[in-house]
């Protein structure tokens, strides 16, 4: 038991940016063939995170490294404790504090695009919040565990049967953590904007290359929510929630090519609106089942 | 025993010591030989009290009640005097509405019931005397320093320390008799002293505004005081006892009366604990000087109200409609307060609605009752006092050094102030994020209220969450950012001040790191007796120990990780980009016709979502038609 | 091999261009020619980026933008003067307000004259231009001083 904590933690610290940047660099092959374009390799993103390790070291000032380090630590820490099957609420936290830092390094610049970007990302978290707890909560009232090697037990069956609003909800704010248009408000992976480079603007070599794999570590911990809802502890069933979490990253893809980024109060009425319809209408439907029926 | 007797009476003595002795030298050695013995004394208490855990104490004496009685008829008459002098008739007509009904009930039937213990200690009164003891008496050293600052920035005014110093002692020596009283006629003595101690504290600068504010505080308290009056009332005439640990043994064996007295004090306890519809009186309490925010809103008066709730939650819950009002008015205070947060620059106030959203935590968690709220209740008693009174200081400090208490002046205040800074950062840290102490009993309480609170609590501390994060984020945004070329003013700091938040800060941080000691030899024993019917071996806790292992780890961590990795970059320093246009200090540029343009970066404030009055008039209605509904039930069962 | 040439990001700058050779630039990024093949990214951004593409004649309003850019860009980096307008100043050149081509203000690696100049002719100057950055990158590994000037090359449209 112990023994396959630690392989799949160290398996994840090890495989999760290697898939990260994989499915980054097949994101922008497959944008690029919705664009009707060739696109670049499909190593790209490795491409660039060693190149922007061997610019030259510069930084704003001396706490942002401080910062952004912190940023990747609790990035690589969530998605461990996700790994190691902990707590899903303290991941939720542990991955609330990492954010938090990702937005105090832009803050400490006091450059106006960082800061403008981290207000946009503080904001954009704002958005999302609500449904992500309503999701922990969702599993928690479905599974009777927060714990997440309870959540995937086979006894539980598929967690989406009970739960199928807060996966849509859940795949919805999903947009907003990929940083996919039409949420990409704080820092976008597309060229110009108005932003100049939002978030990430003081951000230069190693530190933007740190951002990088923080992000890769970070998508394949979202996935990893998504493969909750359908692992039910059985192969088959591993089987369909990877292949659940493919189409759920390709559905993003297509949404990312075919929004142009909206404006901020359209992100955050969005997705708390989805979250009291979706969100709250499926958690009532389970509290009617589990205690009044 | 005796040392109860000397926690409610030595504050008292230093009180008029301060009163009569009115030179600023003296002063200075009062207050600070004064706190430092409250402080060991109140941890004495609980060294004393700590294996033993709870006990009761006779302490019969019929000179004591006479006195209590002389002295709330005297109190009467001067709010009654104050309310005409001012034109404030209300806090008159509830003055003489509530003071003759205890009278009347004293004499008619108080009398003959036999109150066999009016004292007792029992594990959350310890903790309740540790936070006042020492948050409670560190904020009067730092008075001391602030007063001195304040006077002097305010010379216009008349000096009227030796009063203030008064009153805040024997605000101390009041909340210590308030947790520690068993007689509930001797709750409300002292439930009442800290409603006039507030409103003579909130008034103390006499402009029109304070005094104004000073009464809102008053009427909204006195309310409270009707209905505790009430209760007392029912509970003495109906259930024959004045005894508190009495009144919650007959609620847990469903004697029918306990409903409306539960409801009545739960009430009283809403007022006090500045719940929607009452919370105006603590965002009009910001007027006074900031060791007066600090000590009404982290560690005295409005955790009174909150001990009241969370020593009744047994007698809540589901099955109860007071257990119901209580959740709601909670559970909407805490979204609706935290909403209105987004919307507020200024910082005291910002600090004042997200006290009232965390009372809204613990109240509802009072209200959901269950051992499992009850104990994130207490965690949040204990973080919140802590953290909120650093802030609130830090806040206070900030505003003598910048002139400002204004958030958006606090532009580079790492750099002006590094120290103070470096407080906040901890301060604002520690209310809401892990692995910090609010973050921790908020997980709890989250984890209480999908348990038990129904689906609407759920949704209620979802949104509300993500607006703490909001505004707590955007706040410590500009309190990192990094301004080079600002003077650094640190020096002009007060050095009882800054020792005063050194040492809350270490306190945040160590309260974090031994909280799991915390829950274990004091918490948990409490919940033991206080929920007999529950057996202590299935007692599961919201936090797994292996959670709260891993909580003290990453706390560890980040301790560590900044002493070792902080500010040590080899890395060539840059200025920032400003399209080209930096002048070269980062702080301006170069604008249209070679104007030299200072940049100004200011957060965001979403008035149109989160504007203050709309949030609430909304929390407002809903909290009104939750409190009349349930009184009009429970009164159409009586009648 | 250096990966600096497999993930050129360069960063657009108008100096007083007719906008002519600001549109071929974009047409760059489009389908029919999609640098992003080679790993190009417009990022907009002095601090990310390798190549600083410049159009336009320099004038006295924006030669400190010009050199304060190029100055925030890390090392190593290229500048890739693009256009005869960026590379001498073309038809503005005795305008009042005009200083010259880019090289005034700052050292350029590599030039792409025309008016306005071609995609084709622009993306092979971005690829002349990653040699330099090679040989940048190759200096800078040994700690030798990066001769900014050297490797000044001229690509014919």
């Amino acid at each position: 038991m112990n023994m396959t904590i630690i392989i799949s933690v160290i398996a994840y610290i090890i495989l999760a940016p290697i898939v990260g940047g994989l499915l980054a660099g097949i994101d922008r092959k497959i944008s690029a063939r919705m664009q009707g374009r060739v696109g670049p390799s499909i190593l790209q993103p490795f491409y660039d995170m060693f190149k922007l390790m061997e610019k030259e070291a510069i930084t704003v000032n001396k706490a942002q490294d401080f910062y952004v380090g912190c940023f990747l630590f609790f990035i690589i820490v969530t998605g461990g404790f996700f790994f190691a099957g902990l707590d899903l609420l303290l991941v939720i936290f542990t991955l609330t504090l990492a954010s938090v830092f990702l937005i105090v390094a832009a803050f400490s610049s006091n450059s106006p695009y960082a800061q403008i970007g981290a207000e946009r990302e503080l904001l954009q978290m704002m958005a999302y919040e609500p449904m992500v707890l309503i999701t922990a909560a969702g599993l928690y009232l479905v599974t009777g565990s927060f714990n997440i090697s309870d959540i995937i037990n086979p006894e539980n069956g598929m967690a989406i049967k009970f739960l199928p609003g807060i996966f849509l909800g859940f795949v919805f704010i999903l947009t907003i953590k990929f940083r996919k248009s039409p949420f990409d408000l704080s820092m976008s992976h597309h060229g110009h904007q108005e932003l100049v480079k939002g978030l990430t603007t003081e951000f230069a070599g190693k530190t933007m290359a740190l951002i990088e794999i923080a992000h890769w570590y970070e998508n394949i911990f979202l996935l990893g929510i998504v493969f909750l809802f359908i692992a039910n502890g059985t192969v088959w069933g591993a089987v369909a929630a990877v292949v659940v979490c493919l189409v759920t990253y390709f559905i993003e893809i297509l949404i990312d090519n075919s929004y142009a980024r909206m404006k901020w109060q359209i992100a955050i009425n969005s997705s708390w609106i989805v979250a009291i319809t979706l969100g709250f209408i499926n958690m009532l439907v389970i509290y009617f089942s589990k205690f009044v029926l | 025993m005796s040392t109860i007797t000397f926690l409610i009476l030595f504050p008292l003595l230093s009180a008029i010591a301060l009163l009569v002795l009115r030179t600023d030298a003296a002063r200075g050695v009062i207050v600070k030989v004064s706190a430092t013995l409250i402080a060991v004394a109140s941890i004495y208490l609980a060294y004393q009290y700590f294996g033993i855990g709870e006990e009761y104490f006779d302490f019969a004496n019929e000179t004591v009640n006479l006195g209590m009685t002389v002295i709330e008829v005297l109190l009467a008459i001067m709010i009654i005097y104050l309310g005409i002098k001012y034109k404030k008739y209300l806090a008159s007509v509830l003055a003489a509405i509530q003071t003759p009904t205890m009278i009347w009930f004293e004499v008619k039937v108080g009398h003959h019931i036999h109150v066999t213990n009016n004292l007792y200690v029992d594990r959350l009164s310890i903790i309740m005397v540790l936070i006042i003891g020492i948050i409670g008496s560190i904020i009067t050293v730092y008075a001391l320093g602030y007063m001195k600052d304040f006077q002097h920035h305010h010379k216009d005014q008349p000096d009227r320390r030796p009063f203030f110093f008064f009153i805040m002692y024997l605000f101390l020596g009041a909340m210590c008799g308030l947790v520690l009283s068993n007689n509930i006629v001797w709750l409300y003595f002292f439930w009442e002293i800290t409603t006039l101690c507030s409103f003579f504290l909130i008034g103390y600068t006499k402009t029109e505004e304070a005094i104004n504010n000073s009464f809102r505080a008053l009427i909204m308290n006195l309310l409270g005081g009707v209905g505790f009056v009430i209760a007392i009332v029912i509970m003495g005439s109906s259930l024959g006892t004045l005894e508190l640990n009495q009144l919650i043994m007959m609620g847990m064996f469903g004697v029918p009366a306990v409903t409306y007295v539960a409801a009545l004090l739960a009430f009283a306890g809403i007022t006090k604990a500045a719940q929607m519809p009452f919370n105006s009186w603590l965002l009009g309490a910001m007027v006074a000087p900031t060791p007066t925010s600090a000590l009404l809103h982290s560690s005295t008066m409005v955790k009174a109200g909150v001990f009241l709730i969370i020593k009744l939650a047994p007698l809540l819950g589901w099955q109860s409609l007071a257990g119901i009002m209580v959740m709601m008015v909670g559970g909407i205070t805490f979204i609706m307060a935290s909403f209105a947060a987004v919307s507020q620059s200024n910082a005291k106030k910002v600090l004042a609605y997200s006290t009232v959203a965390n009372l809204g935590l613990i109240v509802a968690c009072g209200g959901i009752g269950t051992y499992a709220a009850v104990w994130a209740g207490i965690l949040l008693i204990i973080f919140h006092a802590i953290t909120k009174s650093l802030l609130f200081l830090c806040v206070g400090t900030a505003e003598h050094n910048i002139g400002s208490r204004d958030i958006e002046d606090m532009d580079g205040l790492f750099t002006r102030m590094p120290k103070l800074a470096t407080y906040m950062i901890v301060g604002i840290s520690a209310m809401f994020l892990a692995p910090l102490g609010m973050l921790v009993s908020k997980w709890a309480a989250m984890k209480a209220f999908i348990d038990n609170g129904g689906v609407l609590l759920v949704m209620f501390i979802a949104f509300g969450s993500a607006a703490t994060l909001f505004y707590w984020t955007k706040w410590l945004g500009k309190m990192v950012a990094i301004m080079a070329n600002r003077e650094n003013i640190q020096s002009g700091v007060n050095k009882d001040e800054n020792f005063v938040l050194s040492t809350l800060t270490i306190l945040t941080v160590i309260v974090c790191l031994i909280f799991p000691l915390i829950s274990k030899t004091m918490i948990v024993p409490y919940l033991i007796k206080a929920f007999p019917y529950v057996d202590p071996k299935h007692m599961i806790l919201a936090l797994s120990s292996t959670n709260m292992t891993i909580m003290v780890i990453m706390l560890f961590v980040l301790i560590v990780l900044p002493i070792l990795f902080f500010g040590r970059t080899n890395k060539k320093i840059v200025p920032i980009y400003l399209a080209g246009a930096n002048l070269g200090d980062d702080l301006t540029f170069r604008g249209a016709m070679e104007k030299e343009v200072p940049v100004s970066l200011k957060n965001w404030y979403m008035e149109g979502y989160f504007g203050e009055k709309k949030m609430n008039v909304i929390g407002v209605i809903a909290t009104v038609v939750i409190i009349t509904g349930v009184f009009a039930i429970l009164l159409g069962g009586v009648l | 091999m250096s990966y600096v040439t497999k993930s050129p990001w360069l960063i657009h700058y108008d100096g007083s261009s007719c906008n002519g050779c600001d549109i071929e630039v974009l047409a760059c990024l489009t389908p029919m020619y999609d640098v992003e093949r080679f790993g190009i990214i417009n990022t907009g951004n002095p601090k990310h980026a390798d190549i600083f593409l410049i159009t336009g004649a320099i004038n006295e309003q924006n030669k400190a933008v010009v050199k304060q850019i190029y100055e925030q860009m890390p090392e190593p980096k290229v500048v890739i003067a693009v256009g005869i307008c960026a590379t001498s100043g073309g038809i503005f050149k005795e305008c009042y307000n005009i200083m010259g081509g880019t090289d005034t203000v700052i050292p350029v690696d590599v030039y792409v004259p025309g008016c306005a100049a071609r995609p084709e002719a622009i993306i092979d100057g971005v690829v002349k231009g990653l040699g330099v950055l090679a040989k940048k990158k190759e200096a800078m590994e040994k700690g030798l001083p990066i001769d900014t000037a050297k490797g000044k090359e001229k690509e014919e449209a």
